[in-house]
């Protein structure tokens, strides 16, 4: 089956490692994912440490506070290294809601079509209608402010993006004579669905699903930046910025370096998936 | 042309419904009781409560709830704040003019920006400026801009001064709102230097707004050029010996121009989402800002009457696109 893939995997990493940003992008990802795992060795303090000594103590002048310290005198540095792992925890969970909910539905709306086709993607259209953030907003305020509920709130928001591809890609797939033959020989619905057909979607939804990352670390920094996501001390990168707040005109380094983080992770994921769908679709290469 | 206006009217007619009713189903979905939540800790007797419930229609199935709810939009009620006791329709109306202004700045912005950038880089593609064009544009698009905003202000505010900190216009002014655009009404009004006050106010977060569709829209362009100049048909008019200038601008622009009009129409649903964010980092009384205090106050029917006609506002620009998408590309009128 893997056959009718329109890119051998070689092809496909040979590829990504053509484009520059592409592998800017996966240095950063490895790297922050380093970081995250290794975080209470790496931290050179606790996330919740608080030096009464130091307060707001600028970056680059002492050595045990490298990106300095903020008003209750915890460590920068030590809460961001702590932060890459709730944001890769956030995207991690975001995607893998929205991918296999949206997929799921996806996939159920192109075999059954009919009346839960138009249902679900009457659904969808409604969801996409509101401002992603002002949706994950109202979902906030009805759950309540926090991380997980947060979580649940963006990948609702991110949902549709995914159910729109995989219905697309599998409406394509579905009339394939692999598919007519495979249906003939008399698999099932759920074996055609998630043996035969799936696999040969996969290609826009890894795309997608990249670039979820980024939107779910996005949305979710922005929701703890307006008080509704990870609640204070959790070192959170938009809820350390959202703590900044009352400070960051005479300490700018409380503002800086998280929502440098937060940039520079969210590129990464972006870069990442760019160079992956340019590296999975030859027709878009030139 | 007609007939396409028609029929993207009656898709909305269905899209409308779902969108009241997912805000409706949304807004009951709380917990707890909306009688209960306002009487608070004091507590109630059990006639008093039933009494209130009957009054607010909630001894109601939920389907007649949905019903009396549907029948009061039609009717332009969207109720009342339960903090100020004003309604919800009268607020945005008050809301809503700042936000306008903010967000057409902001897409002006992106657009004279972003266009010429997007086509200068087509035309000279590998040079420095397309290099230099496309890191914007991925930084651009993954900027946090609620902390792009609090940077600006602490750059150009804070540190050089340039401009105010936030708010829409100096203290020392009163605007009469007759238009509610405070630029308009800045301009005609006897007050000097009040209009002035009210640009250096709009300037930064116009600029912070306008950053993620300036990247989308310079990218979109750029890309959309690219495939246009390879065409035949600008070969021959080239060929023809037209200048290089109108070649790009009058026969590649106006086609390379069809997609970027469709990423146009999404950057509005970003715009307001943006717009919440920039609100609250500028202090801007616009409706985003209104939103996040609803959320705070716990004030629901805001919040619901609000995200419904934000909604409603997205869905009447999709229509507005897809009309402006016809005229563009007559192929697609049929």
């Amino acid at each position: 089956m893997s056959a009718t893939l329109a890119v051998p995997r070689s092809g496909l990493f040979r590829r990504l490692l053509e484009n520059p940003g592409a592998v800017a992008g996966l240095v950063i990802m490895v790297a922050l994912i380093i970081l995250a795992i290794a975080a209470p060795v790496i931290a050179p303090h606790g996330p919740a440490e608080q030096f009464r000594e130091s307060f707001l103590t600028p970056p680059f002048q002492q050595s045990t506070f490298p990106l300095g310290t903020d008003s209750l005198g915890r460590d920068i540095l030590t809460r961001l290294i702590y932060g890459a792992r709730l944001s890769l925890l956030i995207g991690a969970v975001v995607v893998a809601l929205s991918l296999s909910i949206g997929t799921m539905l996806g996939l159920a709306a192109a075999f059954a079509g009919g009346a839960l086709d138009v249902a679900i993607m009457r659904l969808m259209d409604v969801l996409l209608v509101f401002p992603s953030l002002l949706l994950a907003i109202v979902v906030v305020a009805i759950l309540g402010p926090g991380l997980t509920n947060a979580m649940l709130a963006v990948a609702v928001v991110l949902l549709p993006g995914y159910v729109r591809l995989a219905r697309a890609a599998a409406l394509g797939e579905l009339t394939r004579e692999y598919v007519v033959a495979t249906r003939s020989a008399g698999a099932g619905v759920l074996r055609l669905m998630l043996l035969v057909v799936l696999p040969n979607c996969a290609a826009p939804l890894i795309v997608q699903a990249t670039l979820g990352f980024s939107a779910a670390i996005l949305d979710a920094a922005a929701l703890g930046f307006l008080g509704l996501g990870a609640q204070p001390p959790t070192p959170e990168w938009g809820t350390m910025l959202a703590d900044a707040l009352q400070f960051y005109q005479r300490a700018w380094w409380l503002l800086a370096f998280p929502g440098i983080a937060i940039l520079v992770t969210v590129m990464a994921f972006n870069l990442l998936g760019d160079g992956l769908r340019d590296a999975l679709d030859p027709k878009l290469r030139r | 042309m007609f007939r396409l206006l028609t029929r993207r009217l009656a898709l909305i007619v269905p899209t409308f419904i779902g969108v009241t009713l997912l805000g409706f189903l949304l807004i009951h979905s709380i917990p707890g009781d909306p009688v209960e939540v306002r009487v608070g800790e004091r507590g109630i007797s059990a006639e008093r409560l039933a009494y209130f419930r009957h009054e607010l229609g909630l001894d109601q199935p939920l389907w007649k709830q949905f019903l009396d709810y549907e029948g009061q939009l039609l009717h332009g009620d969207l109720g009342r704040s339960v903090v100020t006791q004003e309604s919800v329709w009268t607020e945005f109306k008050t809301f809503f003019p700042a936000t306008f202004e903010l967000s057409v700045c902001a897409l002006a912005f992106a657009i004279l920006v972003g266009l010429p950038l997007g086509v200068m880089a087509a035309v000279r593609r590998g040079s420095a400026l397309d290099y230099g064009l496309i890191g914007i544009s991925v930084t651009g698009a993954s900027m946090p801009i609620f902390w792009w905003g609090l940077m600006a202000v602490l750059i150009f505010s804070v540190a050089l001064g340039w401009t105010p900190v936030s708010g829409r216009i100096d203290d020392l002014f009163y605007i009469e709102p007759r238009t509610g655009f405070l630029l308009i009404d800045a301009w005609f009004s006897d007050e000097p230097g009040a209009f002035r006050s009210a640009v250096r106010h709009l300037i930064l977060p116009a600029i912070v707004l306008g950053t993620v569709p300036l990247a989308t829209i310079a990218r979109m362009t750029r890309s959309a050029m690219l495939e246009v100049l390879g065409e035949d048909y600008v070969r021959t008019a080239r060929a023809k010996g037209l200048a290089p200038g109108r070649v790009v601008v009058v026969h590649a622009l106006r086609n390379a121009l069809i997609p970027v009009v469709t990423v146009l129409g999404l950057q509005v649903g970003a715009l307001l989402g943006g717009a919440i964010l920039t609100e609250t980092v500028f202090a801007w009384p616009g409706v985003g800002h209104w939103l996040v205090e609803s959320v705070q106050r716990r004030d629901y029917n805001v919040l619901q009457g609000g995200t419904l006609l934000i909604a409603v506002l997205v869905m009447l620009v999709n229509l507005g696109v897809d009309v402006l998408y016809g005229v563009l590309n007559p192929r697609l009128r049929h």
